[in-house]
Formats: structure tokens, C-alpha cells, sequence
């Protein structure tokens, strides 16, 4: 029976709203389907009627047929753009909200590899192709690949942000549901592109402590923190050979470096962000701080993406202006965890 | 029966001894030829084969796609196909389709000229054209590529172990047999209308061309340098796109989409341009708003070029930066939309005569509407960001290039065949393909628009993540099947016609333009005396036209098998 044969697929309308953002999007992609819709049925009718009507054979008044109209051609220039500029200000505005975080936006970080997606939360917890997060709470992705360019997708939030390489980009969220959402990654990446994905698990807030307390369910490839790590490796890669507490000849100080305004010997100048932190460390030729030569060798073949995105972190805790001394985030294992 | 009310317009023209298709037999005489519309034909016959094969290839995905696990091929095997598929119809079918073929055949015709201006350059181009397929083949004899016919790079810089050199190396030489079209249609259009042939005279098939062969030659040496960096980064290994050798990924994308995106209207321009042709001549009207319709294509052109941040607005880009290109993508949009208004409003108070050309005109009116439209989702930056690499992405170029570019130049295919092979075809069957054609596609492409509005990603070999979409992908892979069948019959019969199809005469549809006052197929010098043109294009009057009847009239009243034979 067809009825059955049917029923025994699923077959969804519209993907589920499960973000702050699924509600004002689908407006917009309700809005616009409508506008479609009308254009389409105008066009079509207008053109059916005259077929029918102006049939070869059809009997029908057919003198003085205009061939052209500057009233009417303007009209159908106007219209279009003023409807088409009420979009383009909808929907960039909502756009502009998207791309603009909350200050205060819980940060989890997102490498993208061929072919996995690793998620380190900050109090340690990693996951691979998954991710929990509380509901109701403002989550902001930094993400960054190691190869190629992918790109970080969950369709039931409606948000989507290309993952690239050498560059970090953002995105944030406010799940508004709890549930298990697919996660794709939605730029072509190689072989096992397809396979590149994985589930959001948004959690009622009581739920996710009790996942974050169990250590995310998992057995770890560490507990320590990205800022305990990132002490680790700065102690390791022996970097206080050069920078400490204040500048030396050596090299500029990173304490209070994050969020600081740098000059370069060029003359130009960069507010010292997360960027310019993997710059430094990867391409230290790049931007020389004034009254510094070209003495640090580069890192870029020893460190992978995460420990950048470690150091950047215990770097960011080395004093400056919003943030305090290195001392008490310093400390490792912060999250309770029973291991 | 109606025809024996009126004489037989092929009746009145005697048939000239000598025509471009009679002049030579051998081999050589074809492909030396320096006719452009001998060139024309070899043109077709190769976009045909090419389009086979890419349709073929979109068979095997629509075919893997029916279960969340595949059905048949391997991760690789399938990544390898949609690359070539892409590959195929891009560079090999839809840019040479409609300008080397129809363009080809038909300018010199219709601004009453002898030949194109450098009508070895012409040739050129053809073997150009064909040397780029043979490598293209070499390519996919030795592995295949895999990177997505966009080549983004570093995937295709770096760490793709596919036949990417080869490739690019093809898509390179196709990149100047089009520059080398482009450049011929500008001189020739400049240079080389008949006396009285002024601008606004020219047919808007002709406007399509120019626009187009704007877009061609300011946008293809882009691509091809883009292309050369591509290559010299991934084999001598300069730093361009690849941050591990200090260069930036998403410049690539931006010098791609520079040419890439304008090469979406080098697709649908002439197409257009086919279109008011059409739908002028089985109206027998006057086009409403020349003057609007063809400054549209010239705009259309223009405003091509700054668009292509719409691509990025997901990739790293300013939000700023998508801002700009945003709103110009908007703009983009309202010469096509006073296309489509122009065209409808010519029908109003014509003599339409619903013949095969016509049909696939509607058809292509109905789809590139649907095309054209869907667009605006993904200009606007909120909506583009969850449907970007969606199938709804998929959905909307397929209707604008192929449901747009392949109507047209199927429509248009039908409406010149007679002019370029002096027979008639069934006209019953050509409706039919036209119909089957515009269901099939419908069915094919509108679950896509769903689906990826539910999140499905474009390039997926699997969905065993949420399965969902599945019923999409049946009814989509369904709609093909039709769709193929569409596709596959004017093969048959316009092949038939050149045997048994009734002779077509000078002027079987009754339409207006210099083309259809030589006869079919024309003489290999075009006219025996270059015309002097007194008139403006499309001076259709439908009340005359009311009285009037053509040779495609009778076929239609008066169709049979036996009748076809004579």
C-alpha cells in the first residue's frame, strides 16, 4: 500500500529550531519563500493567461500592441529593489548579530582535521565529534584547521562558519533545546568528507554538570586545562630563555601582552590578539616588535594547532590589562575530576 | 486540412546546389574548415558527447544517493565523480554550449556577415577546446581528480593525491578556447555588420553574446592565472594559498569566484538572448522594451563581476566585506527580474503559436524564475549562512544553469535546427521532450531544496548521520530518470529528421532576422549578396500574423510518419 510505503519514511519539513537564532532565521527564510512564491504565481499566470488568450487562430483584439512603456519598465525596476533592499537590511542585521559574540561567551575551541573534529572545553574535557553544551548558555567556537579548510555546521542552530587553516574564526550560539543534533562539516575536505561529523548534545544545565563532573564520560588524554598545559609546554619550548616578566634584550615581554597594542619596527602597529600570539609563534618574522631584530626561530614544524591554542592560553594569563597574574589559573586540575 | 489553403513556403525557395554541409565530403574538408558553421557543428557534436558523459556521471551520484550508506561506489570512487561531473559540464558543456555552438552558428548569420573575423582563430579555438577534453580524459585514464571542480585550495594545493596538475591543466586550455570566442564575437560584432545593421537593430541574441564575451575576456584570463598558481604551488611549491608555505586559503577562493561566479551568466546570457529570439517569434511581436532588455544584459555583465564575496560570507571574510557584496548581489538581480517581466509582457496581444522552441522558452521561463528567485536566499547573508554547501546551494544553480542554460539551448537547438540542417522534426515529439524535460527537472531539483534547507551538505557520499533525507534523495534520483529521458530524446529524433524530416525551406517558423532570409542550410559564403538592413529587429505584426500560416503551422495540423518520409 502506498500509504505504508510512505509512512515508513520520515519526512521532515524543516530542520528543527533548537538555537536563539532558528526563530528570527526562519522568518527571514519564510519571508523570502513567500516573496518567491508570489513572484512565481504572478509570472506564471500573467504568462498563461496571454498564451491561452493570444492563441494563434484564438480570436482576440490584437491592434496597437505595445512595444514598450517607460512607466510600467520602471515600476518593475522599482519594486524589486526596494523589496530587495528590505531584505538585504533584514537580513544583514541578524547577520551582524550572529557574527558579534557576548562578551562574557563561555569560549570552547574547535580543530578541524581530515577527518575529525576535536573539541577541547576549558576545563580540560575533549571530546571528538562531540559536543556538549548546557542550554541557555552563550557558547562561542574558536576554531582553527590543521590541513585543510572545513567547515563547522549544525543545521538545527542554523549556523554554519568555515574552518581554515592559519586562521581562527568564531562562532556563538545559545542552544534553546535540550536534544542531539547532527554536526556536518559542510566544505568539501577529501576522501571521507562525508564522514566528517557528528552530534550536539545540548543538556539541561543540572545534566551538564553532572557529565562535566564525570570528565565528559571519558577517559582523557589529559586533565589538565588548556592553561596548565600551556605552562607546560611554555616550560618545555623554554620560551622564559628570552621573554620574563619584563623586556629584555633578548625579547619583548609577554606579560600583559594580550590585549595590548604592539609596535613594530616597520612602524606599523597590531593589538596583540590570538592571531597575532600564533603569528609570533609560527612566523616570528613577521611583525618584529620595535627595537628587536629577527632572533626567534620559528615553531611552526613542532606545534600542532592545539598547543598553540594552549599557549595562547597560559600567554593570556600572564598578566595585562583585563586579566590577572599567572599564579592562580596556573594550577592544574581544576575540574573535579575523579581520575 | 489547413495546409492546402496556403502555398508550401518551402515550395517557393528553390534548394541551392551548394550548401556549407555539401561543400566537401572528406574529413579534412571538416576539420580544416574555416566556416564558422562547420565549426559550429563540430562544436555540437563534442558539447553533445561531453554532456552525455557528465549526464552519465550525475546518474551514478543520483543512483549512490538512494540508501544513507551508498549503494555501490567507494568514498573515493564517488568524490572522483562529482568532481568530473562538475568539471564536465562546467568547463565542457555549459561555458562553449550556447556561444560555440548556437553563438558560433548564428552571429555572422544574423548581423549579416560572411564569417566571424578571424575565422582561423575560430578554429583554434575548437582544437583548443578538444585538446583540453583529450587531456581531461588523460586525467581520468590515470585516477581522476578529486577536489571539487572548484579546486579550493590547500585541499587541491597540497593534499589532494589526485590528478589535479592534469586537470587544471585542461580546464586551463578550455579557459582559452573561450577567451579566443569571446574575443572573435567582440571584433565581429564591432566590425562586421551589414550596412544599416546599428546597435539597436541588432537581435538581443546578439546583445546576449556581447555581454557575454565581455564577461569572457576580462574574466578567463583570471581563472587561468589562478589556476597557473594553483599549479606552481602544488609543484614548485610557492606560497600561495597554503598557510604552511605562508599564503592565505580563502585568497584563492576570491580569485576563483572572481571568474567564476560572472561565468554563471557567460552560462545564462546567451541563453537569454535564445530566449527573446524565441519568444518574439511564436509571438509574433515586437520584444517589449528592447532597449531595457538589452542595456539588462550589459548590466547583468557589469554588476557580475562584484559579486563574487557572496560565495565567502561563511569563509573568514569581514562581515563588512559581505555587506558590499550583499547588496550588489540584490542589484544583480533586477535586470534579470525585468528580463522575465519583459518577456511575459511580449506575449500580451501576440499570435502565439505553442511549437516545440516555444514550449522549452516557457519551460525555461518557469525554471529560471525558480532559479533566479531561490537566489535572493542566498545573497541575503543571514539566510546564506545555514544554506550555504547545502543541496539548496545545488538546487538553485542547477535550475539557474541547468533548468536556465539547457532549456535555452535545447529551445534553441529546436528553433535553429531547420536553419542549420534544412529538415523538419516530428514537432508531437519535441513537445513531448519539452514537457517530460520540465517535470523531470522539477522532480528532480525541487526536493533538493528542501533537503537542504533540512541541513543535508552538498557533497555528502553519505547521510547514515541523520538519515532523514533520504526520502528527498529517492524522489530526486526519480526525477532524474525522467529527466534523462527528456535529455534523450531530441537525440533521437532531430537525428532522424536529417533523414527523414521534411525539407524546412528558408523560413519555416515565419520568424523575422537576416539568418532566416538565406536558405537552409545556407550557402557557405551566408548570402549571395550581403544584405542592407532597413529595419529594426522583430518587426512582427501579430494581426498579420493572424492570417498568416507557416510550414511549422502545417506540420503541426498535419503530422504523420508517412507524411514525414516525402
Amino acid at each position: 500500500m502506498p500509504g505504508s510505503l510512505l509512512a515508513q519514511f520520515n519526512m521532515p519539513l524543516m530542520p528543527e529550531q533548537a538555537s536563539e537564532f532558528a526563530k528570527p532565521y526562519d522568518s527571514i527564510f519564510f519571508a523570502t519563500t513567500a516573496l518567491t512564491v508570489f513572484f512565481i504565481v504572478v509570472v506564471v499566470i500573467m504568462i498563461t493567461v496571454f498564451v491561452i488568450r493570444y492563441r494563434h487562430g484564438v480570436k482576440a483584439d490584437r491592434s496597437n500592441a505595445p512595444t514598450s512603456h517607460m512607466l510600467l519598465e520602471i515600476t518593475w525596476t522599482a519594486v524589486p529593489f526596494i523589496l530587495a533592499m528590505g531584505m538585504f537590511f533584514w537580513s544583514s542585521y541578524l547577520f551582524v548579530q550572529q557574527r558579534i559574540p557576548p562578551k562574557d561567551a563561555q569560549e570552547i575551541y574547535v580543530i578541524g582535521k581530515q577527518w575529525m573534529w576535536h573539541i577541547q572545553h576549558p576545563n580540560g574535557i575533549r571530546e571528538n565529534n562531540e559536543l556538549h553544551v548546557p542550554v541557555g548558555k552563550d557558547i562561542k567556537l574558536v576554531m582553527i584547521a590543521q590541513d585543510v579548510i572545513h567547515s563547522f555546521y549544525i543545521p538545527a542552530f542554523r549556523m554554519k562558519q568555515d574552518v581554515v587553516p592559519g586562521r581562527y574564526t568564531m562562532q556563538w550560539f545559545k542552544a534553546t533545546k535540550p536534544g542531539k543534533y547532527p554536526i556536518f562539516c559542510a566544505e568539501y575536505c577529501g576522501t571521507q568528507h562525508s564522514e566528517m561529523g557528528g552530534y550536539v548534545y545540548v543538556m539541561s544545565q543540572a545534566d551538564f554538570d553532572k557529565w562535566q563532573a564525570n570528565g565528559g564520560e571519558k577517559v582523557k588524554e589529559t586533565d589538565l586545562t588548556p592553561v596548565a598545559q600551556g605552562k607546560a609546554l611554555f616550560e618545555r619550548y623554554r620560551c622564559a630563555t628570552c621573554h620574563v616578566d619584563a623586556d629584555t634584550e633578548r625579547g619583548p615581554t609577554l606579560f600583559g601582552l594580550v590585549g595590548k597594542t604592539r609596535d613594530f619596527t616597520d612602524g606599523s602597529k597590531k593589538v596583540a590578539d590570538r592571531e597575532y600570539v600564533r603569528e609570533s609563534i609560527v612566523s616570528p618574522e613577521k611583525h618584529l616588535v620595535k627595537g628587536y631584530d629577527n632572533t626567534m626561530a620559528t615553531y611552526k614544524d613542532d606545534i600542532t594547532e592545539d598547543q598553540l591554542l594552549y599557549l595562547y592560553e597560559y600567554i593570556r594569563t600572564l598578566g595585562g590589562p583585563s586579566r590577572k597574574p599567572a599564579s592562580a589559573p596556573a594550577a592544574t586540575n581544576q575540574t573535579g575530576t575523579t581520575r | 486540412m489547413r495546409a492546402s489553403t496556403v502555398k508550401n513556403p518551402a515550395a517557393e525557395a528553390p534548394k541551392p546546389e551548394s550548401n556549407y554541409l555539401n561543400n566537401g565530403h572528406t574529413i579534412a574538408s571538416w576539420l580544416l574548415t574555416k566556416d564558422h558553421k562547420r565549426i559550429a557543428i563540430l562544436y555540437l557534436i563534442s558539447v553533445t558527447i561531453f554532456f552525455a558523459v557528465g549526464s552519465f556521471l550525475a546518474g551514478l551520484i543520483r543512483a549512490e544517493l538512494i540508501l544513507p550508506r551508498g549503494v555501490m561506489l567507494e568514498n573515493e570512487t564517488y568524490n572522483k565523480i562529482f568532481t568530473l561531473h562538475g568539471v564536465v559540464m562546467i568547463f565542457f558543456f555549459l561555458i562553449p554550449s550556447i556561444p560555440a555552438t548556437l553563438g558560433n552558428f548564428l552571429i555572422p548569420m544574423m548581423i549579416g556577415a560572411k564569417d566571424l573575423a578571424f575565422p582561423r582563430l575560430n578554429l583554434l579555438s575548437w582544437y583548443l577546446y578538444i585538446i583540453a577534453g583529450l587531456i581531461a580524459i588523460v586525467a581520468i585514464a590515470m585516477g581522476g581528480v578529486d577536489t571539487g571542480w572548484t579546486f579550493y585550495a590547500p585541499y587541491a594545493s597540497m593534499y589532494s593525491n589526485s590528478q589535479v596538475s592534469l586537470t587544471i591543466g585542461a580546464a586551463f586550455l578550455a579557459g582559452f578556447s573561450s577567451i579566443f570566442t569571446g574575443i572573435n564575437f567582440i571584433v565581429t560584432i564591432h566590425k562586421m555588420r551589414a550596412p544599416g545593421m546599428t546597435w539597436f537593430r541588432l537581435p538581443l541574441y546578439v546583445w546576449g553574446h556581447y555581454s557575454t564575451s565581455i564577461i569572457i575576456i576580462l574574466g578567463t584570463p583570471v581563472v587561468a592565472i589562478t589556476l597557473l598558481m594553483l599549479l606552481a604551488e602544488r609543484t614548485l611549491h610557492l606560497g600561495f594559498f597554503s598557510p604552511e608555505l605562508g599564503g592565505d586559503p580563502v585568497l584563492f577562493q576570491h580569485l576563483f569566484w572572481f571568474y567564476s561566479h560572472p561565468a554563471v551568466y557567460i552560462m545564462i546570457l546567451p541563453g537569454m538572448g535564445v530566449i527573446s529570439e524565441i519568444i518574439t517569434c511564436f509571438s509574433r511581436r515586437r520584444i517589449f522594451g528592447y532597449e531595457f532588455v538589452a542595456f539588462s544584459s550589459l548590466a547583468i555583465a557589469g554588476l557580475g563581476f562584484l559579486v563574487w564575496g557572496h560565495h565567502l560570507y561563511v569563509s573568514g571574510q569581514s562581515m563588512y566585506q559581505g555587506m558590499v557584496f550583499s547588496i550588489i548581489t540584490f542589484l544583480v538581480a533586477i535586470p534579470s527580474a525585468v528580463k522575465v517581466f519583459n518577456w511575459s509582457t511580449t506575449i500580451f496581444k501576440g499570435s502565439v503559436r505553442l511549437q516545440t522552441p516555444m514550449a522549452y522558452a516557457l519551460g525555461f521561463m518557469g525554471l529560471f524564475l525558480v532559479g533566479g528567485l531561490t537566489g535572493l536566499y542566498l545573497s541575503s547573508m543571514a539566510t546564506d549562512i545555514h544554506l550555504t554547501d547545502t543541496y539548496f546551494v545545488v538546487a538553485h544553480f542547477h535550475f539557474v544553469m541547468v533548468g536556465g542554460a539547457v532549456m535555452a539551448m535545447l529551445g534553441g537547438v529546436h528553433f535553429w535546427w531547420p536553419k542549420m540542417t534544412g529538415k523538419m522534426y516530428n514537432e508531437h515529439l519535441g513537445k513531448l521532450s519539452a514537457a517530460i524535460t520540465f517535470v523531470g527537472f522539477n522532480l528532480t531539483f525541487l526536493p533538493q531544496f528542501a533537503m537542504g534547507y533540512l541541513g543535508m551538505p552538498r557533497r555528502y557520499h553519505y547521510y547514515y548521520l541523520w538519515p532523514d533525507f533520504q526520502i528527498y534523495h529517492i524522489l530526486s534520483t526519480a526525477g532524474a530518470f525522467v529527466l534523462a529521458i527528456g535529455y534523450a530524446m531530441p537525440a533521437f529524433y532531430l537525428l532522424w529528421s536529417l533523414k527523414h524530416g521534411k525539407d524546412a525551406g528558408p523560413n519555416p517558423w515565419g520568424a523575422k532576422g537576416l539568418e532566416w532570409t538565406t536558405p537552409s542550410p545556407p550557402p557557405t559564403e551566408n548570402f549571395t549578396t550581403i544584405p542592407i538592413v532597413t529595419e529594426e529587429a522583430y518587426n512582427y505584426d501579430p494581426e498579420l500574423a493572424e492570417r498568416e500560416e507557416t510550414l511549422a503551422d502545417m506540420l503541426e495540423h498535419d503530422y504523420s510518419p508517412e507524411g514525414a518520409g516525402n
